[in-house]
C-alpha cells in the first residue's frame, strides 16, 4: 500500500518536474495566432475595421470578437486567407464594408498650410514636412488608408486611384467561350 | 527524363537530350534568301527609356536638346537596368508617354527623336578588353546599354557579375528554334568573326574555360560560316556544334542540357552548375561595345509572315514598326502584326509602336496564315502536354490549379519552372490556352508577393511609429517629473523661518481674507433670500 503511494507521488514528482520544465523552456511570448492574422492583414492600420490598427483588428479576431470579413483593403482574398486559417467558413464582405480600388494619398501642394495635422495623423509616417512648411506623400510609403484626408483643414488632400501601368500591369484570367458538345 | 542518350552529330560530340520538345514547320527558309539590309533612316525614332528587364532609365536628355548619335539620353536607375541612347544624331522633341510594343498595350515613357539625317556620331571610344578588370568591363556594358537579344532583354553585365561562382563552359546560343525567325542565323552568316569576337570577349569577363556554340542543325550555312571563323581566328576551346533542330532547343536551359548533360534544377541557376550562356547577337553587340565603343543602338530584325519581300534587316531602336512593315510589303490581307514569334510572340497593340532592343522578329498575320484556333473544349486529362513539355512539368495540374486560382500549389508544382515555350498549347487536341493561364498564375503570384513585402514594410513602419510615440511621451513625462523636482526643491531652498512681526503680520491678512469670505457667504444667501421671496 505504501509503496504504491510512493511509486505513484514519485511518477506524479518527476511528471510535474518535467511539466514545469517545459512549462518555461517552450514558453511562448505573446499569442502566435495573432501574429498569423496580422501577418495575413494588408497592414495598411486605416482603421476601417473600427480597430485602431491591424494588429489590434488581429488580437480581437484571435479573441473571437471580431468577424473576419471586417477588412476592406484586405479584400475577398484577405477574407479568403483568414478562414483558411482559423479553419471557418469564407465570409463576404457586409455592406458597411466593401473594397475599394487601391489608392494613393495625394497633396495639393500649392494649398498646403503646412499644418503637420495629416503627419500626425498617418500611421506609417509617409508625408514629410515641417511646421508651415510645405508637405508631401512619399508615396513608395503610402498605404492609401485614408486617415489623412479628414483631418486636413484646407482638404488638400485626395485620394487618385493606382491605374494600370506598364510596372503593375497583370496577364489576365483567359476568357474564351467553351462549346458545348452533344 | 530520357537516359542521356548520346545522339549522333557531325562531329561526334556526345549530346544529350531534353524532354519532350514538337517539331512545328519552321518557315525559316522565306527571310533567309537575301542578305541583311540596313532599313533606311526613318522620319522619327521613338525611343523607349524601358526595353530591358528590370527598372526603367531616368531620362537625361532634355526636349529641344540636339543630341548625337550613340549620346546617352536614359541613365540606368537601379541595379537590374540598362542604358538608353540616342540611336541617330537629331533632336529630342519629345519626352512622354507613348505606346510601346507590350502585351499590356499600355504606353510608357518614351524619348522622340527627330533624325537630322547628319548620323554624327558622339565621341566612341574603342578598349582592348585585355587592359581591363571584369568588373570595368562590366560597368562599360551597362553603360553600352547592351541587353540579352535572344527576347528576354536582361541586362548583360548582371549576367557576368559572378563573384561566387566559378564558370567552367560558355554556351552560346545560336539554335533560334523558334518558327519564322532567321535574325540570328543570317548574322551568323554573315557576321560570324565578330560573333566570335564577342564570344572570346564574354570568356574572358567570366574566366571560363571552354566556348561551345550550339546552332541548330537546320542552318548548314550559320554552322560552316561559325566553324571558318573560329578556324581562323585560332581560338582554342572553342567549338561549333551542330545540335538537333526540336522546339524550343534555343531555351537556355534547354540548350545546356543538350551541349553540356547538365540538367539546371528548379531554383537553380546554371551559374551554380559552372555554365553561362548568351545569345550570339549578344556577343556580336558586346564586340561593337568594345572594339568600336558603339553602344547597342540597332539589331538585326527579321519581317516575314505574310509580306511580299521577307527578310532580314538592320534597324535602328525606335524605328517605327510600320516603317519595318513597309520595307517587307505587308499583303492586302494582313489582319495584325506579331512581334517575336508565332509561339512565344504577341500581337501588337498597333503597328506604329517603335522597334526595340527585344524585337527579334516581326511577323504580318492573316488568317491565312494563322487560322484562328478552334474552340476551346475541356481538358480530357491526355497529358500530350506532359509529353512535350521541355520542362517537365505536368502542364495538366498546373492549368486544373492556375484554373482555381490555387497559387501555392501551382508553386509547388513549379509553375515558375515553366519557359512559356507553348508547346503544350500547340499539342492540346482541346485547344486550351494553357499558356495564358501560366502566364496569368505568375502574374497573381507575382502581384501578391509584391504586396506582401509592402505590407512587411508598412507594419515595421508602424511599429516603430508606435514605439517613437511612446518613446516622446515618456520623454516628456520624464521631463515633466524633473522639472517638478527642481521646482520643488528651489522652493525649499527659498524657504526661511519668518520674523514674528511677519508671523503677526501674516496671521492678520488671513483674518481679514477670512472675514471677507464671511461677508461674501453671507451676501450670496441674502441674494438666494432675495431670489425665494
Amino acid at each position: 500500500m505504501l509503496s504504491a503511494l510512493l511509486v505513484m507521488s514519485a511518477i506524479a514528482a518527476v511528471l510535474g518536474a518535467v511539466l514545469g520544465f517545459a512549462a518555461i523552456k517552450f514558453h511562448t511570448e505573446g499569442n502566435p495566432l495573432v501574429d498569423k492574422i496580422d501577418d495575413v492583414l494588408p497592414q495598411t492600420q486605416c482603421g476601417q475595421c473600427s480597430y485602431p490598427g491591424c494588429k489590434p483588428y488581429a488580437t480581437a479576431i484571435a479573441a473571437g470578437e471580431a468577424d473576419i470579413n471586417r477588412c476592406p483593403p484586405g479584400g475577398e482574398e484577405g477574407i479568403r486567407k483568414l478562414a483558411e486559417l482559423l479553419g471557418v467558413e469564407f465570409k463576404p464582405f457586409g455592406e458597411d464594408a466593401v473594397p475599394k480600388a487601391k489608392s494613393l494619398a495625394v497633396i495639393d501642394e500649392s494649398t498646403c498650410i503646412g499644418c503637420t495635422l495629416c503627419i500626425q495623423a498617418c500611421p506609417v509616417d509617409a508625408i514629410a514636412g515641417a511646421a508651415k512648411q510645405m508637405h508631401t506623400v512619399i508615396a513608395s510609403e503610402c498605404t492609401g488608408c485614408e486617415l489623412c484626408v479628414a483631418p486636413c483643414p484646407v482638404d488638400c488632400i485626395s485620394m487618385q486611384v493606382i491605374g494600370e501601368k506598364i510596372a503593375n500591369w497583370k496577364w489576365k484570367y483567359p476568357v474564351y467561350a467553351m462549346t458545348a458538345t452533344t | 527524363m530520357r537516359p542521356a542518350v548520346p545522339v549522333g552529330n557531325d562531329n561526334m560530340r556526345k549530346l544529350y537530350h531534353f524532354h519532350g520538345g514538337i517539331h512545328p514547320p519552321s518557315n525559316k527558309t522565306q527571310s533567309t534568301r537575301a542578305t541583311i539590309a540596313r532599313a533606311p533612316l526613318p522620319a522619327k525614332l521613338v525611343i523607349p527609356l524601358h526595353q530591358h528587364a528590370g527598372e526603367t532609365a531616368k531620362p537625361v536628355a532634355r526636349v529641344g536638346e540636339r543630341v548625337l548619335k550613340g549620346q546617352l539620353i536614359g541613365m540606368p536607375d537601379g541595379i537590374v537596368s540598362s542604358a538608353v541612347h540616342a540611336s541617330t544624331s537629331g533632336t529630342i522633341t519629345a519626352i512622354d508617354m507613348q505606346l510601346i510594343a507590350h502585351p499590356s498595350g499600355l504606353p510608357n515613357l518614351c524619348a522622340t527623336l527627330v533624325p537630322d539625317g547628319k548620323e554624327e556620331w558622339a565621341p566612341r571610344k574603342t578598349i582592348d578588353y585585355r587592359d581591363h578588370s571584369p568588373a570595368g568591363l562590366q560597368h562599360l556594358l551597362r553603360m553600352a546599354g547592351v541587353v540579352g537579344l535572344g527576347g528576354a532583354a536582361f541586362p548583360s553585365d548582371l549576367k557576368l557579375s559572378l563573384d561566387k561562382h566559378k564558370i567552367t563552359t560558355l554556351v552560346l546560343n545560336g539554335a533560334e528554334c523558334e518558327p519564322y525567325i532567321t535574325c540570328d542565323d543570317m548574322l551568323m552568316r554573315e557576321r560570324a568573326a565578330e560573333i566570335v569576337q564577342g564570344a572570346e570577349m564574354l570568356r574572358f569577363m567570366l574566366d571560363a574555360e571552354e566556348v561551345l556554340i550550339g546552332i541548330e542543325d537546320n542552318k548548314p550555312e550559320a554552322i560552316a560560316s561559325m566553324r571558318a571563323a573560329v578556324a581562323a581566328g585560332g581560338h582554342q576551346r572553342m567549338e561549333v556544334i551542330a545540335v538537333p533542330t526540336v522546339y524550343p532547343g534555343g531555351g537556355a536551359k534547354q540548350l545546356i542540357r543538350v551541349l553540356t548533360g547538365i540538367e539546371v534544377a528548379a531554383g537553380v541557376r546554371s551559374t551554380d552548375m559552372g555554365v553561362q550562356c548568351f545569345n550570339v547577337a549578344t556577343a556580336y553587340t558586346i564586340h561593337r561595345a568594345f572594339a568600336h565603343g558603339e553602344p547597342l543602338l540597332s539589331r538585326i530584325v527579321t519581317i516575314t509572315g505574310n509580306v511580299l519581300h521577307p527578310r532580314n534587316y538592320e534597324v535602328l531602336i525606335g524605328t517605327p514598326i510600320a516603317e519595318l512593315v513597309a520595307l517587307g510589303v505587308a499583303l492586302p490581307d494582313t489582319d495584325s502584326y506579331i512581334m517575336g514569334g508565332p509561339m512565344m510572340g504577341f500581337p501588337l497593340p498597333s503597328v506604329q509602336v517603335p522597334l526595340v532592343k527585344a524585337t527579334n522578329c516581326i511577323i504580318a498575320s492573316s488568317k491565312k496564315i494563322f487560322p484562328p484556333s478552334p474552340p476551346v473544349m475541356p481538358c480530357i486529362r491526355c497529358t500530350r502536354c506532359a509529353d512535350v513539355c521541355p520542362a517537365d512539368l505536368q502542364p495538366q495540374d498546373l492549368f486544373w490549379f492556375a484554373q482555381s486560382r490555387e497559387f501555392g500549389r501551382a508553386q509547388a508544382f513549379n509553375l515558375f519552372d515553366c519557359i512559356e515555350c507553348g508547346a503544350c498549347s500547340y499539342v492540346c487536341p482541346s485547344h486550351i490556352p494553357l499558356v495564358q493561364y501560366y502566364r496569368f498564375a505568375k502574374s497573381e503570384i507575382h502581384a501578391r508577393e509584391h504586396d506582401k513585402q509592402l505590407a512587411d514594410k508598412a507594419r515595421i513602419r508602424h511599429d516603430y511609429r508606435e514605439q517613437r510615440i511612446e518613446r516622446e511621451k515618456q520623454e516628456k513625462a520624464d521631463k515633466l517629473a524633473a522639472r517638478e523636482k527642481a521646482a520643488q526643491a528651489a522652493r525649499l531652498a527659498d524657504a526661511q523661518p519668518l520674523t514674528a512681526q511677519q508671523q503677526a503680520e501674516q496671521a492678520g491678512i488671513e483674518t481679514s481674507r477670512a472675514h471677507i469670505r464671511e461677508l461674501a457667504q453671507s451676501a450670496v444667501e441674502h441674494a438666494d433670500e432675495g431670489t425665494t421671496k
